[in-house]
């Protein structure tokens, strides 16, 4: 392992994250990174320092500055303008932007500055929670192209927002949930306080006359709760039976109906008791109990379009001699495309010329560079390292294996059963449980007494509360989503919290989860000054082993010349005087006519055949030194893994990297080689997984590229984490931001303390109405005291959801990779 | 006792007024974002006393918050 530990005691002057600490700068500003310098630098330019003040004020995560640097010369084109632009009726511009880097409260601050610092911008609004802008602007005074680069420079790299349809879809439904819910608020409200006149006049007598007209009044108010709060329910309810499966709703709208049904008989007919108060109060907290789930489910499940947001917007159309830039939507089987380094491949299609590296991990999850050259397949997703290549379109957009991959995830997670919940199974049978034992007792006490047949049966009907019941679960729900999303666990759901309840087999993918999905310096042979000769050559180059060297060895580089590409892959140069060739063992033995028994041309053989990338050195013309590269397993790998098998769950390792090195870190971390599988395509994860889940073994998978996203969906539940693909698996299960591995084990220690939280809410909750209930009738209850002890329940099973300790910040001895909220250490990663 | 004829509906109509005042603010979006809106009322504050910035940037012409 290398050692990526560093001080703590230099926080960088931009993102607050600690400084490594070759790049500590004395008595100045320091930056863990170049483009957190490049920032700042800006934002003080600016004269946005305050900023940074209200950045230690106020809460939120710590994250690096991301700047692509580009131009975005494609947010001025006209066909841009049609797909993403609205035009105001005064003439104005706007655009709804997704911004990358949006991070905490005082980015809010920033982005909404921008109409002071750029003329022109009239209006700038961010939405926090979903890393939203909308711009509004003048486009006599300023460019579109304008605007993303001054956001780029604030460290907002920003993509038109894609998925309007969708995210205007799940607006609308929200509204309507909102409006549910204040329709039959008011309905309850009105409905309580009509009770309770009725209620009064049973105590101390009422005309007949107003008894029926309060009563008609509150049937009358009733409806507009049971018509528009609870129609929902019903249709829900309805569309499942039709198709012969079990729905939440069910259990609620028969409940429901029961109640209202029974209410509106009795003020027909002008006998029995009235229970409509019970039944609005019902509706109105079982929406509210969603509307406060749906509210910290948002985060999690929204995202999940945004991975058109971050395909790349433009290719590179070769045209007869030319050379065009064109929006990926231009683009048709048949064209030639031309991709430059560090490019995304914007298609499926074959090399026609060039060569060069891919990194392919985000679909494979191969953690190498693979050399591509004339005739190879590329594909839509794989990060183009160097060169530049030709290539022709095959398939396009949704057509890509991206895009399929991406589709048959959707598909998948639409076509999931949902779970009926504990608690609204019970809410339904609790509302025709307690009409069942009011009628019992008017029946059986009537005989004798019927004056006190009515007392007991109204303390019965007030003292059985469903407020406690409907509310205790989504609100230690809410609540649990809440203080997971502050360590950075997004929770689509409580139901995900249910399904993590009950063992079965765990999946992690290799690159990326287990390991951090990039490439060290894991071994070095040779002496120090050769090794800061190196690290100048590779200063130059913007290869990953490149850049994994360079990281490794801090401090002021000597000075490099004449730097030229290997043919076989590799560098050289000059360093002060002295020719250095830097490369894959193969180019470098050719080059200076090796020994191929040399010890350093062994211990090569010995990385590579380990799963490792070696590279040689020659130095002025001999062999000289060697490097060898790999992904290093993260220091909490062997934890979690130990905490989910501690639960009773069976670990497993599903990798698309070569056999013998999922072998190799499936041994390490103490996985069963059986279960250790390398060199699964991203399809067969997805078959794998379903096949599982299909044997009816409750399946965990966590992972986090595109190559697992199909397996995510499939998965009881699908567990992502951030890493290259971070917007397209937003929408799995649970979200781990900061890739924090300890996350995974927190997840479920977490569902299982929450879960234990909600059976104590309702058991608590069952067990104060089956008390009441009783003592109601048999008579020794008044319905005043009833009265006072209804909020009594609701108030107790309140607080003990809402205090529940179910998410508690991270031991101490696990924080080593947080990167993210309350941290004080994070992992020291330079920016890409 | 019989002015409930008259105060009910009197009642039942504001609540009325009150749900209709509610649903249009929910249909004008004002409930679509509720994560924000807390935050800005702080960094505002702390805008208006920071009198630098507004001179430094005076080029730029300010919009209206809606």
């Amino acid at each position: 392992m290398p050692s990526d530990r560093t001080s703590c005691e230099v926080a960088c002057s931009h993102c607050g994250l600690p400084v490594p600490t070759g790049l500590i700068q004395p008595e100045a500003p320091s930056f863990c990174c170049a483009a957190c310098e490049q920032v700042y630098a800006i934002i003080g330019s600016l004269g946005l320092d305050r900023y940074y003040v209200l950045r230690e004020r106020l809460p939120g995560t710590r994250r690096r500055a991301v700047r692509r640097g580009r131009e975005y010369a494609e947010f001025d084109d006209t066909t841009f303008a049609r797909l993403h632009v609205r035009s105001l009726p005064s003439g104005a511009r706007r655009i709804e932007l997704y911004l990358e880097g949006v991070h905490c409260a005082a980015c809010i601050w920033l982005v909404e500055r921008l109409p002071r610092v750029l003329p022109g911008v009239l209006d700038a609004r961010l939405d926090l929670g979903r890393a939203r802008a909308v711009i509004d602007w003048d486009p006599e005074q300023v460019s579109l192209s304008m605007i993303a680069r001054q956001l780029d420079g604030l460290g907002y790299p920003s993509h038109p927002f894609r998925g309007r349809d969708a995210a205007l879809a799940a607006e609308r439904e929200r509204r309507t949930l909102w409006i549910r819910l204040a329709i039959s608020g008011a309905c309850a409200g009105n409905v309580m306080l009509i009770s309770f006149a009725l209620y009064g006049g049973l105590f101390h007598g009422i005309e007949p006359e107003y008894h029926r007209l309060l009563r008609c009044a509150a049937l009358l108010v009733s409806i507009p709760a049971l018509w528009w709060g609870a129609g929902g329910f019903f249709r829900n309810a309805a569309s499942a039976l039709r198709r012969g499966r079990l729905h939440i709703d069910l259990p609620v709208s028969v409940g429901i109906l029961a109640g209202f049904g029974h209410g509106a008989w009795s003020v027909l007919t002008g006998g029995g008791e009235i229970y409509l108060d019970s039944v609005t109060m019902l509706i109105f907290l079982l929406l509210a109990g969603r509307l406060l789930e749906r509210g910290q489910q948002r985060k999690a499940a929204e995202a999940g379009e945004l991975l058109h947001s971050l395909s790349p917007t433009r290719a590179t159309l070769i045209d007869g001699d030319g050379e065009r830039s064109v929006l990926i939507e231009a683009l048709l089987p048949g064209m030639r495309i031309r991709v430059r380094g560090g490019e995304l491949i914007p298609a499926d299609g074959t090399v026609r010329a060039g060569e060069g590296e891919l990194d392919r991990s985000l679909m494979t999850g191969e953690s190498r560079p693979v050399r591509v050259s004339t005739g190879d397949r590329v594909e839509a997703g794989a990060t183009h390292l160097s060169g530049a290549l030709d290539v022709e379109v095959e398939e396009v957009g949704e057509k890509t294996r991206l895009g399929r991959l991406l589709q048959s995830m959707e598909e998948i997670a639409r076509r999931r059963a949902p779970v009926v919940r504990l608690a609204d199974r019970l809410a339904g049978v609790f509302v025709a449980a307690v009409l069942l034992a009011a009628l019992l007792t008017a029946v059986i006490v009537g005989r004798d007494s019927p004056s006190g047949a009515i007392d007991r049966a109204l303390a019965l009907l007030i003292v059985t509360c469903p407020c406690a019941l409907a509310l205790a679960t989504p609100l230690a729900v809410a609540a649990a989503l809440g203080r997971a999303a502050r360590l950075g666990i997004l929770i689509r759901g409580g139901d995900v919290l249910e399904r993590l309840c009950k063992p079965g087999t765990i999946w992690f993918d290799k690159t990326g989860t287990l390991t951090r999905g990039r490439m060290e310096r894991i071994a070095w042979e040779g002496s120090a000054e050769l090794e800061r000769a190196v690290a100048a050559v590779e200063d130059q180059v913007a290869h990953p082993i490149a850049v994994a060297f360079r990281r490794a060895v801090p401090g002021v580089l000597p000075i490099v010349t004449g730097i030229s590409a290997l043919p076989g892959g590799g560098v050289s140069g000059m360093v002060e005087g002295t020719s250095i060739v830097i490369g894959a063992p193969g180019a470098v033995v050719e080059m200076v006519g090796a020994d191929t028994d040399h010890p350093l041309c062994r211990a090569a053989m010995a990385h590579a055949a380990a799963g490792r990338t070696p590279v040689l050195i020659a130095w002025a013309g001999s062999l000289a030194g060697l490097a060898a590269f790999g992904d290093p397993i993260r220091s909490d790998a062997r934890a979690v893994v130990e905490r989910w098998r501690a639960r009773g769950w069976r670990v497993g390792l599903l990798s698309g990297d070569a056999p013998d090195v999922a072998r190799a870190v499936g041994t390490h971390l103490g996985i069963p080689i059986e279960r250790c599988l390398g060199g699964v395509t991203p399809e067969g994860k997805l078959a794998h997984i379903q096949g599982e889940t299909a044997a009816g073994i409750s399946t965990v998978m966590v992972g986090d590229g595109v190559n697992d996203a199909a397996a995510l969906a499939a998965a009881t539940v699908g567990i992502a984490i951030e890493g290259g693909a971070a917007a397209a698996l937003r929408a799995a299960d649970a979200f781990v931001t900061g890739r924090r591995l300890g996350a995974v084990a927190d997840l479920l220690e977490g569902a299982h303390r929450t879960i234990a939280t909600i059976r104590i809410g309702l058991g608590f909750s069952l067990a104060y109405n089956a008390v009441g209930a009783a003592l109601a009738m048999s008579g020794l209850l008044h319905p005043l005291v009833a009265a006072v002890l209804m909020p009594l329940s609701s108030l107790t099973v309140v607080t003990l959801s809402f205090r529940a300790r179910t998410f508690d910040p991270p031991r101490a001895d696990l924080e080593d990779e947080i990167d993210g909220i309350g941290a004080v250490r994070g992992e020291v990663l330079p920016c890409r | 006792m019989s002015v409930i004829y008259v105060l009910l509906p009197v009642a039942l109509f504001l609540s009325t007024v009150a749900l209709l005042a509610f649903i249009r603010a929910v249909r004008t979006g004002q409930f679509d974002d509720l994560d924000t809106p807390p935050w800005r009322i702080l960094t505002d504050d702390d805008d208006a006393l920071s009198q630098v910035q507004e001179t430094r940037s005076s080029a730029s012409q300010r919009s209206e918050p809606r």
